[in-house]
């Protein structure tokens, strides 16, 4: 490896990285939206997340600006935070009810 | 992380500042926080209240010790404390010196866990202080998350109970999706402007080097915007609101409809203020804003009229003031000093201390009673006088009656509004409050007009903290209503 990291990102083009982390974005907002397994959703906004991260990582390679690669760390650890959280939270709801599908949470109407 | 783009002039006044000052109120509250959680091992519940409020109350001290210094500036310029977040965070802690006393009743449940719940309840305090004072989107959102992932533990505090269950879960899966979207939102803006820095992006918004990345930075905005907009609960992004609120036990309802929404709008006031207030940025923000205004105060207003349940009714109250607050941010003036800047500043206050008594008083009637619809309130006014007379005032203070906060929070930000010519946005405010006034009294006239039934003859238990916190809340709304000035223009 004697190409640094920056790089080796560099050498696809800018708009390649933009469309990839839209795409990936905008399949975990479909996920979101469209599955009903609070696990698979709480998969989606991960896929969010991470889509997040190519962007911030890519646009700090090509403006060689070491900012958004260390926001790219807050965001990991914000992200394990809120998995810990996330998943004792479907643990407790599976406790009561023995699922994981939020259509049977409909005691709360809207 | 020092940011390669800070202006100098706060490189220089975090070099002269640093070791004269420090973040008192957020190191203080994580230290006094974390020695909290060490009480927890005793078996005794009974003194973490008295200490609760013996850290709140130094606290708010020690915070206002940064009052009139000037901005320091911490972390490279990512944090800035100067008036407007001391001001903000005052009422942030102040909110919950009042609030802890309804929380009593965990003092007594063998179940309830009150040392992590009262840690939880400061450390989200933590998140609140960040998002009235950051410098650096990084810090809004960790402040956003360090504020929202102790609220969803504590929306599903009561395990058992599974609309605590479904209220934890709802407020946990469409606030990740939502920081999501504000993520996204920065790393836009990040894209098109190259830093986190607030005034570095301001200056590259007024400025743009290269005009073809003008339409990504309008979309990070918009997309920042739907972000906080969550998080306010302003209209259309605020269907978890009465589920969340109406599942979550009551006295972590009062937490998020004060503190949450609170340190909300600071961030959304500096956001819009510092980071894109340029002509050509509020061709984008200014429609968007003025349309989840207009909306937010037709649903939270109609929509609090349907309820049958108080809860409910004050959920909906709260969207419908997310709303009136909006009205001060469509017609912000361009300075933290500004007309504003104070108007959402005595708003806030006013609407803090209105709704902590109202669910206080929510929260002791149906704990003892075990209903929350408005006959549960029926003769109130013969079994528990002090009560009647603090929701009274909590209520009128809420519907904007005048000689109370509420009157002159509704006057600061409608003036605010109509000095900037947003004349019939205002009208449309004035029609929706009038709406208010229906939902704010069926609880009055529950209380004093009709008799008590079998279920509500008995007098509702009162410990003389809750009975003393309520005072000091009746006293301050009427004294804010009385005497404006105290609060009014400080900033």
């Amino acid at each position: 490896m004697d190409q640094n990291i920056p790089q080796v990102i560099q050498t696809v083009p800018l708009q390649y990285y933009v469309f990839f982390a839209t795409a990936l974005f905008s399949i975990g907002v479909l996920g979101v939206l469209t599955r009903r397994n609070a696990i698979i959703i709480f998969m989606s906004v991960e896929l969010m997340l991470n889509a997040v991260n190519v962007l911030l990582v890519a646009f700090s390679a090509f403006r060689s600006d070491p900012n958004g690669q260390v926001f790219v760390f807050f965001i990991m650890a914000v992200a394990a935070a809120e998995v810990a959280v996330g998943l004792a939270i479907i643990v407790m709801i599976y406790r009561n009810i023995q699922s994981t599908d939020v259509n049977l949470l409909s005691r709360l109407k809207f | 992380m020092a940011s390669c783009s800070t202006i100098p002039t706060i490189r220089e006044a975090q070099a002269s500042r640093y070791i004269a000052t420090n973040m008192n109120s957020i190191i203080l509250l994580s230290a006094l926080g974390l020695g909290n959680l060490f009480l927890g091992f005793r078996r005794s519940n009974r003194l973490l209240l008295p200490v609760m409020m013996l850290i709140l109350g130094l606290v708010l001290t020690v915070n206002f010790l940064d009052w009139n210094q000037g901005p320091q500036s911490f972390f490279s310029g990512m944090l800035i404390v100067d008036n407007f977040s001391v001001a903000f965070t005052g009422i942030v802690l102040l909110t919950a010196l009042v609030l802890v006393p309804f929380s009593q009743k965990y003092v007594l449940d063998e179940e309830a866990n009150l040392a992590e719940y009262y840690s939880l309840l400061l450390f989200s305090m933590v998140g609140a202080i960040m998002l009235a004072s950051y410098n650096h989107l990084l810090m809004l959102f960790l402040g956003i998350e360090i504020l929202s992932v102790a609220m969803y533990v504590l929306a599903g505090s009561d395990k058992r109970n599974l609309r605590s269950n479904e209220a934890a879960l709802k407020y946990f899966l469409m606030g990740a999706f939502f920081t999501g979207i504000l993520l996204f939102g920065m790393a836009l803006v990040y894209g098109a402007t190259g830093t986190f820095e607030l005034s570095s992006i301001s200056f590259a918004v007024q400025n743009p080097v290269n005009e073809s990345l003008r339409p990504m930075l309008y979309i990070g905005m918009l997309l920042m915007l739907l972000g906080i907009g969550f998080k306010v609960g302003a209209a259309p992004f605020h269907f978890w609101t009465p589920d969340v609120y109406e599942g979550t036990p009551t006295f972590f309802t009062a937490f998020m409809s004060t503190v949450v929404k609170t340190a909300g709008f600071a961030a959304f006031l500096k956001l819009l203020v510092q980071v894109f207030p340029a002509a050509t940025a509020q061709g984008v923000w200014l429609p968007t804003l003025t349309a989840m205004c207009v909306l937010t105060l037709l649903v939270g207003n109609v929509g609090a009229v349907a309820q049958t349940s108080v809860k409910r009714m004050l959920a909906y109250s709260s969207i419908s003031h997310a709303g009136y607050l909006l009205v001060a941010l469509v017609a912000f003036n361009g300075a933290l000093e500004g007309a504003s800047a104070n108007g959402i500043l005595f708003y806030s206050l006013a609407y803090s201390l209105a709704t902590v008594s109202a669910f206080g008083v929510l929260k002791l009637v149906a704990d003892a009673r075990h209903r929350e619809d408005y006959a549960g309130f029926n003769g109130l006014a013969k079994t528990n006088p002090l009560l009647a007379f603090s929701l009274t005032v909590s209520m009128l203070s809420l519907a904007g009656i005048p000689l109370t906060g509420g009157f002159f929070g509704k006057f600061f930000v409608f003036m605010a509004a109509v000095e900037n010519g947003y004349i019939g946005l205002v009208i449309f405010a004035l029609l929706m409050s009038m709406v208010s006034i229906y939902y704010y009294l069926r609880p009055i006239i529950a209380m004093y007009m009709r008799a008590a039934d079998v279920d509500t003859a008995e007098a509702v238990p009162v410990t003389t903290f809750q009975s003393g916190a309520l005072l000091v809340l009746a006293l301050l709304t009427v004294l804010l209503g009385v005497l404006p000035g105290l609060i009014a223009g400080v900033l």
